[in-house]
């Protein structure tokens, strides 16, 4: 095997770059590398330094002033418009949830009211979750004898 | 970088007036090197590498961090890409529409640029029509294109609207009014009576109320609001308020 001589293309092939010692191997690599650099070519230009742009422009007054979206409903009177203006504008999107909560609370029933009007409502409702047995043990407490009709 | 820039905020600027940016030259190692970046908005230009232009008479406006744009009143709307416009279909001829902005030339609208159009699937927009649109393409050298979806492809709003409502024109300044955020006036209208308003960037403005009597009161109301003092403009809501007009 040490005295007979496979060509450089033989070794270069792929089923080949198994059984190659690591010497061999990288004398092939550098004679490619070789290769390469002697058919690559350039341009004999002056770098291109293109200096980073510092001004930007823009032509709309929307991002300047920071303008809303041009969609607006008041006090109800389209709901989707109203709707779109919470998504559409979502620097104020907060202040318009505080105003909501506020409002919500001026609307809602207050907690006193609620435990008033549940306070009767207790009763109705255990009944609602008692089942039926329960119900008609609860409904009958005198109990029922027969009683001997009189002559 | 921008002090002369700087000192001239909220000061009265003529076209013509130019502004050099103090570019430094070298790179100091020593400090970590973050490139400012300046951002121009409508009235300033770019000449050259380092100086800035002013094309429109104005106050100067600022916003942190490096935006500057100088406002002014002017009443011919110039589109700008992203505005949300109302514009008028006056032609409809094959694969596009043309609109009236109020700009120098008619935008295009193309019919696949509505929410859930296809080419089977035409939307409904007949000559006439009003449609709330966003300029896709709007420069010195080319047709406007405007579209009525977002990127994702929704509506959001747009499209053709204005059944029973009424269409008027105002400055544009006083557009800039009502959609800044805390807009004064829309504060005041918005106690008066239930409303909607659609405000186009090019000066047009689509109201409806409850009756046709009441969208009128809703767009004298915003017309003459144009002229008027805030004290002026407060007295006269709540004269409206009190039902004398």
């Amino acid at each position: 095997m040490s005295d007979s001589k496979l060509s450089k293309n033989l070794l270069r092939m792929k089923f080949m770059q198994r059984g190659l010692d690591a010497e061999t191997k990288k004398q092939l690599e550098e004679d490619e590398r070789r290769i390469i650099s002697d058919e690559h070519w350039y341009l004999d230009l002056p770098e291109l330094r293109a200096r980073e742009n510092l001004i930007l422009e823009e032509r709309s007054l929307v991002s300047c002033e920071d303008l809303k979206y041009g969609r607006f409903s008041f006090q109800g009177f389209n709901p989707e418009v109203e709707k779109l203006m919470v998504m559409m504008n979502p620097k104020e999107e907060e202040e318009d949830k505080q105003e909501e909560e506020v409002s919500c609370m001026q609307l809602d029933v207050t907690d006193e009211e609620m435990a008033l009007r549940y306070e009767s409502l207790v009763g109705s409702m255990r009944k609602k979750f008692s089942r039926k047995r329960d119900q008609t043990s609860e409904d009958v407490d005198i109990k029922r004898v027969f009683l001997k009709p009189q002559d | 970088m921008f002090s002369g820039l700087r000192e001239k905020v909220g000061q009265v600027l003529v076209p013509g007036d130019e502004f050099c940016l103090e570019i430094p030259e070298t790179l100091s190692l020593s400090e970590p090197m973050k490139p400012e970046k300046v951002l121009l908005g409508p009235g300033l230009k770019r000449k050259g590498d380092r100086k800035l232009l002013v094309v429109k008479s104005g106050v100067l406006r600022h916003k942190q961090p490096h935006v500057f744009w100088v406002e002014n009143q002017q009443r011919r709307y110039v589109p700008a890409r992203g505005e949300t416009v109302i514009g008028i279909i006056t032609v409809k001829s094959g694969d596009v529409f043309k609109v009236d902005v109020g700009g120098s030339e008619q935008a295009s609208l193309s019919y696949l640029a509505f929410e859930g159009a296809t080419k089977r699937n035409r939307p409904n927009v007949q000559v006439g029509d009003l449609v709330f649109a966003q300029f896709s393409v709007a420069n010195q050298h080319m047709e406007p294109e405007l579209v009525c979806v977002d990127s994702a492809g929704r509506a959001n709003g747009m499209g053709v609207f204005g059944a029973g409502g009424l269409l008027f024109s105002v400055s544009l300044g006083l557009i800039r009014r009502l959609l800044r955020p805390r807009s004064d006036v829309l504060s005041d209208l918005q106690k008066l009576l239930p409303c909607e308003l659609v405000v186009g960037m090019n000066g047009r403005l689509w109201a409806r109320a409850s009756s046709v009597q009441q969208t009128l009161v809703v767009s004298n109301l915003l017309q003459s609001c144009d002229t008027m003092s805030p004290p002026q403009r407060q007295q006269l809501f709540r004269r409206a308020a009190q039902g004398a007009l």
